[in-house]
């Protein structure tokens, strides 16, 4: 009837929000963020897990640390290559991975997480007192 | 047991099994399943959506149909009830709302109920509203939330939805509220199906095969998220989600697993989405028992393809044979 014109404007709108990813990006490439390994990293060779797990998992991994050192006490963490690590975010982590910005936030940018941690935690890059 | 529900239930069990394990036998399935598929499923459901749409378009609907739940607009001392019987297009656009945003005419649903005595009763039951509602907006969420697979970069105001989502902080990756909210609505929305016997008279294949679809993709994306040993490398997922929105498909290293069962579920929705009950996302806003004003008494609605019908009035008629009835002696309006 009378209310086609309607019903297509409709469906148009439908369509351009459903496309919207497309015509959002434009068709421009959008690999994964090359992440930057300190030397720290670098000397070390390998992450307290392996690659695959440490990238899948490492949200877990922090949240197992957290528990165990602030519920069980426990400030030891046993790797699986038999290194002893003190289970820590800004110690630990960040004293590898030194560059939080070239490191955790690249990912995490792209894959559009920010984890709260840093409400409390600090990054050493970001405190004055912290560079020697 | 019931064939209406073990048949879907079935299907979506093997659905899982297929996809999981071609995707982890060969890359080849990878492609199948990671851009293929996908390909397939968003072109058959702009297409299917367009093709029952445009179908609607052309049916007719000459009148009103004032089935309301309030007072039409007659006499000036008579109260209408404005939004549940609109006169005017405001009234109508408001009662649309209503409709779409929180589900109205749903919330006025009653249980029949016969006493002892065989006195009839309706009560009260919010319970489907309440259902319908969860499920609905939490599927909503989760469907926004997704787009941070598909945008680079993620604009800001996603960002905010994902921090109210997961505002609770709890668990590491942290936890979505609204996921868990569509899994459990929809497992309810399923098991009042099973067990309000009334409902499963009614209930056929095709309303428990999107339900079990729905489940299986919220239970799989809860699963590659939260849990340690089948969780996905999300980087990688997004490279293969964004090769598909910037129209360069990749099969990045490191998606595998669950991934691919998830993909292959929400493929085979929008694939079905066009033949199914599920078009009543397109089918509310036709709905002419609410997008239409109830001016019925105010206006005349004529059929707008009637054809013009020829008449002969009485004038004419009188004209023709004017001389024959006078001569019978009938009487002539003009001599
Ligand atoms: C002893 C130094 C060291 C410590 C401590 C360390 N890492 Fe690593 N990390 C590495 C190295 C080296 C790599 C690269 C591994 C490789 O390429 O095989 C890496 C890789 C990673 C990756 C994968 C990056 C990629 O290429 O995709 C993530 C994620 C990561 N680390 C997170 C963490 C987190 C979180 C912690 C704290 C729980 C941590 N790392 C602690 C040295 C370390
Ligand atoms: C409300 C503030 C707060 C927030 C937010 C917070 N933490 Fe902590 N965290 C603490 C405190 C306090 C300790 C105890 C430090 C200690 O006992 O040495 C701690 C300890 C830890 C530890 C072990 C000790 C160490 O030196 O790191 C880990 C691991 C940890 N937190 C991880 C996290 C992660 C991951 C997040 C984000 C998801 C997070 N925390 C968010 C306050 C916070
Ligand atoms: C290889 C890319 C990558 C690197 C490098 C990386 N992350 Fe992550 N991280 C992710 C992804 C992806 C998620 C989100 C997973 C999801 O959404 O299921 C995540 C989630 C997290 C979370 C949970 C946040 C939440 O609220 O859900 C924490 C905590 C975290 N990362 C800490 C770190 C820290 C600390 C570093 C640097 C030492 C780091 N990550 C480096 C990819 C990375």
């Amino acid at each position: 009837m009378n209310d086609k014109k309607w019903i297509v404007l409709g469906l148009v709108v439908f369509f351009a929000i459903v496309l919207f990813p497309v015509w959002y990006n434009r068709g421009k490439a959008a690999p994964a963020p090359e992440v930057w390994l300190s030397d720290t990293a670098k000397a070390a060779e390998t992450c307290v897990k392996p690659l695959e797990d440490i990238r899948r998992n490492h949200m877990h991994l922090l949240d197992q640390w957290r528990d165990t050192v602030s519920r069980e006490g426990k400030r030891v963490f046993v790797a699986w290559n038999d290194k002893e690590y003190y289970p820590g975010l800004t110690t630990t982590c960040l004293g590898c991975h030194e560059d939080k910005a070239k490191f955790c936030d690249r990912c995490h940018n792209y894959a559009s997480v920010s984890p709260y941690c840093w409400d409390c935690h600090i990054n050493p890059k970001e405190m004055n007192y912290g560079k020697k | 047991m019931n064939v209406h529900y073990i048949f879907p239930f079935l299907v979506v069990c093997v659905m899982f099994l297929i996809s999981y394990f071609l995707s982890e036998a060969a890359t080849g399935f990878k492609y199948l399943f990671g851009v293929v598929i996908p390909y397939l499923a968003i072109l058959t459901f702009v297409a299917g959506v367009t093709y029952r749409m445009m179908n609607w378009a052309k049916s007719a609907v000459p009148f009103r149909i004032p089935t309301t739940a309030g007072q039409q607009k007659s006499l000036p001392w008579i109260k209408p009830n404005q939004f549940d019987n609109p006169s005017s297009k405001f009234g109508v656009l408001v009662r649309m709302l209503l409709e779409i945003l929180v589900f109205r005419s749903l919330f006025r649903n009653t249980k029949f109920r016969m006493s002892e005595d065989a006195q009839s009763s309706y009560e009260m039951e919010k319970w489907l509203w309440l259902g319908a509602l969860v499920f609905h907006w939490a599927f909503l969420v989760t469907l926004v939330r997704h787009l941070r697979f598909f945008t680079e970069p993620v604009p800001q105001a996603l960002m905010l939805l994902e921090s109210l989502d997961g505002f609770m902080q709890v668990m590491l990756p942290g936890l979505m509220l609204s996921g868990v909210a569509l899994l459990a609505a929809a497992t309810y929305l399923f098991l009042r199906r099973i067990f309000l016997p009334q409902v499963k008279y009614i209930s056929l294949s095709s309303d428990y095969f999107p339900l079990f679809l729905i489940i299986g993709i919220a239970a799989s994306g809860i699963l590659m998220r939260y849990v340690p040993d089948l969780k996905i490398d999300v980087t990688a997922a997004k490279e293969l989600s964004m090769g598909l929105v910037t129209l360069r498909p990749t099969i990045p290293e490191g998606v595998d697993g669950i991934f691919f069962v998830h993909v292959f579920m929400v493929s085979a929705l929008l694939a079905y989405f066009p033949f199914s009950k599920l078009m009543h996302l397109g089918g509310i806003f036709l709905s002419p028992t609410r997008n239409t004003t109830t001016n019925t008494r105010e206006a005349r609605h004529v059929n707008p393809w009637n054809y013009p019908v020829k008449v002969h009035t009485y004038d004419e008629y009188e004209d023709d044979f004017r001389e024959k009835m006078i001569e019978a002696g009938l009487p002539v309006e003009k001599e």
